[in-house]
């Protein structure tokens, strides 16, 4: 490995390399063969010094979402899981509780199909789906483009279903007031600390389907301890969409966020 | 994989950069990831050549800086090394320590022509 830059072997092909920084500041004298290519400080090189967020692009995109949405009184949650803890049976279930409350649309995200959009629409609510394709998670592009879409109406409620996964919609901020993060019964119930990206960056974890806590080895207790050691101000519902238990709680919280 | 769009959102970025500061191209990108970030540095070098070809960095050398992560304990507020996001504080043991670095993901150098 070269000794200045840290290329990966000695004709100096190597594409990356791990440095501490005690080694990154010698770069600046750095002189020597990389391949067929001689480079040096002679021929117009330059090092620049910057502070630019990877995430910057998605984090402007999110503010003007976020903007968006408070200059048209619209709340916006986000609602993320592993694929199957229940995210669509919570909407549809919250929805038909509260569609005559205020206006309720929904942007789904999946890899594929408009099967979870076409059950928002059954409800009788206007719904969006995006399919990521290739990508793991929303970004807030084009959560952008699919309110302009929908034409979500002011004063209302919009949930943002993310792509079943607890890692990569972590880090993508969508100009939502608050990611949800839902995990079911059915899940282990050390998921908080398996996946703690997801209940860190999360404002209230829900544990849904509390129906079957008879039937599965799921110690609540155990599970809300590990999600408050890496989030100690998540707040926590216990509930179970598709029988109803404590669903009030649930419906009762968003209507005080929508006051 | 969201190493793969973070890198898309590298090389738009550059190329901002590039019209910004007047420079051609990218011969060596220096990324800080911190401990905690939720990237793998080996899933980024995995997938950067195939994302910066065609675009001004392409051939560019990417290099890492490693951010150790700190905590500061919500009980006898003492700072203290973080390897997880859940690690007690060192000091007194107490479960909940907020994060004071180590969630960086950022581009801090460039060598351009």
């Amino acid at each position: 490995m070269c000794g200045i830059c840290g290329c990966s072997n000695p004709s100096g092909t190597g594409k990356f390399s791990v440095v501490d920084a005690s080694k990154v500041s010698l770069l600046t004298t750095h002189h020597h063969n990389h391949g067929n290519e001689q480079h040096s400080q002679a021929d117009n090189q330059r090092l620049i010094q910057v502070e630019l967020d990877l995430l910057s692009k998605n984090n402007a995109y999110a503010a003007e979402n976020r903007a968006y949405f408070q200059n048209n009184k619209i709340f916006v949650l986000n609602l993320v899981s592993s694929p199957g803890a229940g995210k669509t049976t919570l909407l549809v279930e919250t929805i038909k509780v509260l569609k005559d409350k205020f206006p309720i649309a929904v942007i789904e995200g999946d890899q594929q199909t408009e099967h979870d959009a076409d059950r928002i629409r059954a409800t009788g609510v206007s719904a969006l789906q995006i399919n990521t394709g290739r990508a793991c998670h929303l970004d807030a592009h084009g959560i952008g483009r699919a309110v302009q879409t929908l034409k979500v109406k002011s004063n209302s409620f919009l949930a943002i279903e993310n792509v079943g996964n607890l890692v990569c919609p972590s880090s993508f901020d969508l100009g939502e007031a608050h990611k949800i993060v839902v995990l079911s019964v059915t899940e282990g119930d050390d998921k908080p600390l398996k996946y703690p990206d997801m209940f860190y960056a999360a404002d209230v974890m829900i544990i849904n389907k509390i129906d079957l806590l008879p039937y599965v080895d799921f110690d609540v207790e155990r599970c809300i301890d590990f999600a408050r050691r890496v989030n100690p101000t998540i707040q926590i519902l216990q509930l179970s969409a598709t029988k109803s238990d404590n669903f009030s709680e649930w419906t009762d919280w968003l209507i005080a966020k929508m006051q | 994989m969201h190493e793969l769009s973070l890198l898309e959102n590298v090389r738009v970025i550059l190329e901002d950069h590039a019209k910004k500061q007047n420079f051609q191209r990218v011969e060596e990108i220096t990324l800080e990831i911190g401990a905690l970030s939720c990237v793998e540095t080996e899933a980024l070098a995995f997938a950067f050549e195939a994302v910066m070809k065609g675009s001004l960095a392409e051939n560019a050398q990417l290099r890492f800086k490693h951010i150790d992560a700190q905590g500061r304990c919500l009980s006898c507020g003492q700072l203290t090394v973080m390897e997880m996001l859940y690690d007690a504080c060192e000091h007194c043991g107490h479960p909940h320590v907020d994060v004071v670095s180590g969630l960086e993901m950022k581009i801090t150098e460039l060598k351009v022509s």
